[in-house]
């Protein structure tokens, strides 16, 4: 049985199934995780943690591969920092 | 405050993927003392990655099982340098530690290759594998209508996984010629493994529409994908889609054999029969060597295990079924080679590098990856050129620059590990040797 | 047999031979530049692009502050890519011994017209919160600036080939001197003037050339905007600067443009190769711990190493070689390359040209170090 996790993603509640990947409630939320250099919307790409699109920030802590890491109870996330 | 310790064993293995796994098992059934290193606390590597909502790959469950008899250590952590002779520095949670070792088996494994298309950074394109990762990761494709796109047995495997998980797998474009695919199932027949898993897919796949001389042209939406035009048999169709999964094929992980001076090859790491390279007591299986999936990696990683333990008899009666699944890759690689018309994909205003925003007009005019890389730091963000590497190396046919150490981004203060005091290893206590 | 022959031939195609070129060939010269990489691919790739003003010696500060204005001049002018930043530089102040130093800077800067701002530690602490706290204060030089070296080289060399000079690429000159250069293919040019901008290589080219190769590293962090708003120097950066010999490393950190952090510096002398030597390495990023413990965690994306051209008495080599009436030299400039380049192009060509040179150009004349030679 996989319970929920509640995380809030730039402000906004989400509850996710634990075993939930950052990345993958951002992309449920409906939200870029980043904008580019240029100011282009990104998300992710490889799915295993090469290609750093899915940078976001967790608990104020900046650049996090948000698909190598699971959601956590109460986790703050905001995309593009 | 960063603390070091020096670790040492007798086989260190980076990578806990399929060829990690069978070596590091292997190596400590002989009696030695091994560790594996691999920044996922959980094994399997890519291929064998545990989804959520899905039941273990049995191939998994076996080696796991294995592993977990065999007793070697898991060194949750990323191997980035090589401080002195014999040694990694691997950073991890909580400090960078060196790590020591007699014989080192990379099994760094392999990831996606992606080609440069208008539109290919909008987001919900993603790789194929990428968007099966993330499925696996929480990621719900319910109803949602995804478009598979590139080449390789990985589109097959990714779309059935999909479909299995809900989502409506629109179709399955592959960019290889009928007559590559047709060579390629025939030369399954001496492969009866493959040949289920192939006729398993079919079957999975029956409803989804399969069409090779195939592959995309643009991705268009406004903050995400919506549509996808596909070029087919020369006429463009445009198909509306909520993910584009589009990935060609494989490339080998060769960071770390590069810094640590191994033979590389045709693009893949030189290792004779016994899977040694060409630097002292460093070995190499699995994808390294040469894209040719799971069971060749398992095969190899054994051999290599056996190897790094002295007992090359056992590793010799690997050699006749290496050999049989080896025979299988090079089929794979004749097989989804790339078409040169792929190199006119991306137009003059395509991103190339994603982490800087580096078009493809930009980089063309430069001669070298090295002077491109100065002029327009494509290659110089964080993805370290793992993602605009292989492809510019396509489109332009630039040779790799060397490799210097952080082989993966890491905290500043790890890069003073040299600086801190060594705490002496602690004895640790282990069930048994 | 053909010979192409110039008015100028330039050896280097760094920033200093790029400078040099776009000055020869602004004044109407015929310019060629032979480099055996590209453009802007040695020490000009590997520093940090700091436009800093000095106060080491008169002859230092004149020639930095000179091409500091000149590239003041130049900034409108210069393309998106060479990231020019007119971000100022902070000398720290970690005590009061450091605080006596900031006061005699700031009156030597006064007394020759460069702005600068005494800081206390609240003012100091304003304009950067990252500092670790206990700092006594510091020296703002508002008119420093940082860019992007290999795009700044680029620019300048693309102004000299407009102008219609030939750039010769990927062929290293073999020797050079009485107006010929011989390139390693066999291909002979001639020359007027020939000027020896090749750095560290400077003294394969031109025996009797003394420079010593100084070694350094830098690290580059991940995008954190704002959290360094000026480059950050400690006063020891001069003591470690100026020492003759010996290792030695001091907080030097540079907010880009791409809010990426570079962190340095290095010094290192006999140290010929270019890996990475972890043990100066993890001195210098602990050392950058020190000033702004906030650097630990933060991303680090890559490392390299780089050499600069060091001479005995810490100021370039500016001018003609004794004994060969068509040879000229514009290296030795350590640390401070990307700053000096403008001047240094305008000196020299100045004085090939007859003209009074805005900063004299004696304290850098070569003739000063042969002559000590001929007198050994």
């Amino acid at each position: 049985m996989l319970e929920p996790v509640a995380i809030t993603v730039n402000g906004v509640s989400l509850a996710v199934p634990r075993g939930t990947t950052v990345a993958a409630a951002v992309v449920l939320a409906g939200q870029p995780c980043r904008n580019s250099v240029s100011g282009q919307p990104r998300g992710p790409l490889c799915g295993m943690g090469i290609c750093f699109e899915c940078r976001v920030s967790i608990n104020a802590r900046l650049h996090s591969r948000s698909c190598q890491i699971l959601c956590e109870q109460g986790m703050d996330v905001t995309t593009d920092e | 405050m960063n603390r070091r310790s020096k670790r040492k064993f007798d086989v260190l293995v980076v990578g806990g993927g399929p060829a990690g796994m069978a070596a590091a098992t292997r190596a400590s059934e002989c009696g030695l003392r091994v560790a594996i290193i691999d920044d996922n606390p959980a094994l399997g590597g890519q291929i064998w990655r545990q989804g959520m909502q899905s039941t273990p790959d049995p191939d998994y469950s076996t080696w796991a099982m294995y592993v977990q008899s065999a007793g070697p250590e898991l060194i949750v952590g990323s191997a980035f340098d090589q401080p002195s002779a014999a040694t990694l520095a691997v950073e991890q949670a909580d400090g960078t530690y060196e790590v020591a070792y007699d014989e080192l088996i990379l099994a760094t494994g392999a990831r996606e290759r992606f080609l440069p298309f208008p539109g290919w950074t909008l987001p919900n394109v993603m790789g194929a594998g990428g968007l099966q990762a993330m499925v696996k990761s929480g990621l719900t494709v319910t109803g949602k209508r995804v478009l598979v796109a590139g080449t390789g047995p990985l589109l097959l495997a990714v779309a059935a996984y999909l479909r299995k998980h809900g989502a409506d797998v629109i179709r399955i474009c592959e960019q290889a010629s009928w007559g590559s695919l047709a060579r390629f199932t025939f030369g399954l027949l001496d492969q009866p493994r493959k040949l289920t898993q192939g006729l398993s897919l079919k079957r999975q796949l029956a409803a989804v529409p399969f069409t090779p001389n195939s592959w995309p042209v643009a991705a268009r939406g406004q903050s995400a994908v919506e549509s996808v035009t596909i070029s087919r048999n020369g006429r463009l169709e445009d198909i509306p889609c909520d993910y584009l999964a589009c990935g060609f094929h494989l490339v080998p992980n060769l960071e770390l054999p590069h810094l640590l001076g191994c033979r590389i090859q045709n693009g893949c790491v030189h290792v004779d029969e016994f899977q040694r390279t060409t630097a002292a007591n460093i070995l190499c299986a699995g994808e390294p060597t040469g894209i040719g999936g799971v069971e060749l990696a398992l095969v190899e990683g054994q051999i290599a295990g056996f190897t790094a333990a002295g007992r090359f008899s056992e590793a010799k009666d690997l050699f006749g079924e290496r050999k049989r699944l080896k025979q299988f890759a090079r089929k794979l690689d004749q097989a989804f080679r790339l078409r040169p018309e792929l190199r006119s994909l991306p137009s003059d205003d395509t991103i190339i590098c994603r982490c800087e925003d580096v078009l493809y007009s930009q980089l063309r005019r430069y001669a070298s990856w090295r002077t491109a890389k100065l002029q327009t730091r494509c290659g110089m963000g964080p993805c370290q050129g793992r993602i605009c590497g292989p492809a510019t190396r396509f489109l332009l046919k630039w040779d790799p620059d060397s490799v210097r150490p952080p082989i993966f981004p890491v905290r500043v203060e790890s890069l003073a590990f040299a600086a801190s005091p060594v705490i002496p290893e602690q004895p640790t206590l282990t069930g048994g040797l | 047999m053909n010979h192409p022959t110039y008015d100028v031939v330039i050896v280097g195609a760094g920033i200093m031979g790029a400078a040099c070129a776009a000055e020869f060939a602004g004044r109407g010269m015929r310019v060629a530049v032979v480099d055996g990489d590209s453009v802007g691919s040695g020490a000009t790739a590997a520093g940090m692009g700091h436009i800093v003003v000095m106060d080491d010696s008169e002859g230092q500060f004149a020639l930095t502050r000179y091409s500091q204005r000149l590239w003041q001049g130049l900034r409108a002018e210069l393309p998106a890519e060479v990231e020019f930043d007119q971000c100022g530089t902070i000398w720290v102040a970690a005590d009061d011994a450091e605080m006596a130093e900031v006061w005699r800077k700031q009156k030597f800067y006064k007394q020759r017209g460069v702005p600068t701002e005494v800081l206390d530690a609240q003012t100091l602490y304003q304009l950067e919160p990252k500092l670790r706290s206990g700092l006594a204060g510091g020296l703002l030089v508002p008119e420093d600036a940082v860019l992007y070296p290999p795009c700044a080289a680029a620019f300048l060399m693309n102004r000299t080939q407009k102008r219609g000079a030939k750039l010769y690429v990927g062929e290293n000159a073999t020797q050079i001197g009485q107006g010929h250069l011989q390139m390693a293919s066999g291909l002979e040019i001639r020359a007027k003037f020939i000027v020896n901008a090749a750095g560290t290589a400077s003294a394969e080219l031109t025996p009797g050339v003394e420079l010593k190769k100084r070694k350094g590293h830098l690290v580059i962090t991940d995008r954190y905007p704002g959290f360094v708003r000026h480059q950050l120097v400690e006063l020891g950066y001069v003591k470690s600067a100026s020492s003759s010999t010996g290792d030695s490393v001091a907080f030097n950190v540079q907010p880009r443009r791409t809010g990426q952090l570079l962190i340095g510096s290095s010094r290192q002398y006999g140290a010929e190769h270019k890996e990475v030597d972890q043990q100066i390495l993890a001195r210098m990023v602990q050392r950058a711990q020190e000033y702004m413990p906030g650097l630990a965690q933060m991303s680090a994306i890559r490392i390299w190493t780089g050499f600069r051209a060091a001479t005995a008495d810490k100021l370039p080599l500016i001018g003609p070689w004794p004994g060969d009436d068509s040879l000229f030299l514009a290296t030795g400039h350590e640390g401070l390359g990307i700053t000096m380049s403008l001047g240094t192009a305008h000196i020299l060509v100045d004085h090939i040209t007859g003209r009074i040179p805005e900063v004299p150009i004696e304290p850098y004349l070569p003739s000063r170090v042969s002559q000590e030679h001929a007198h050994a």
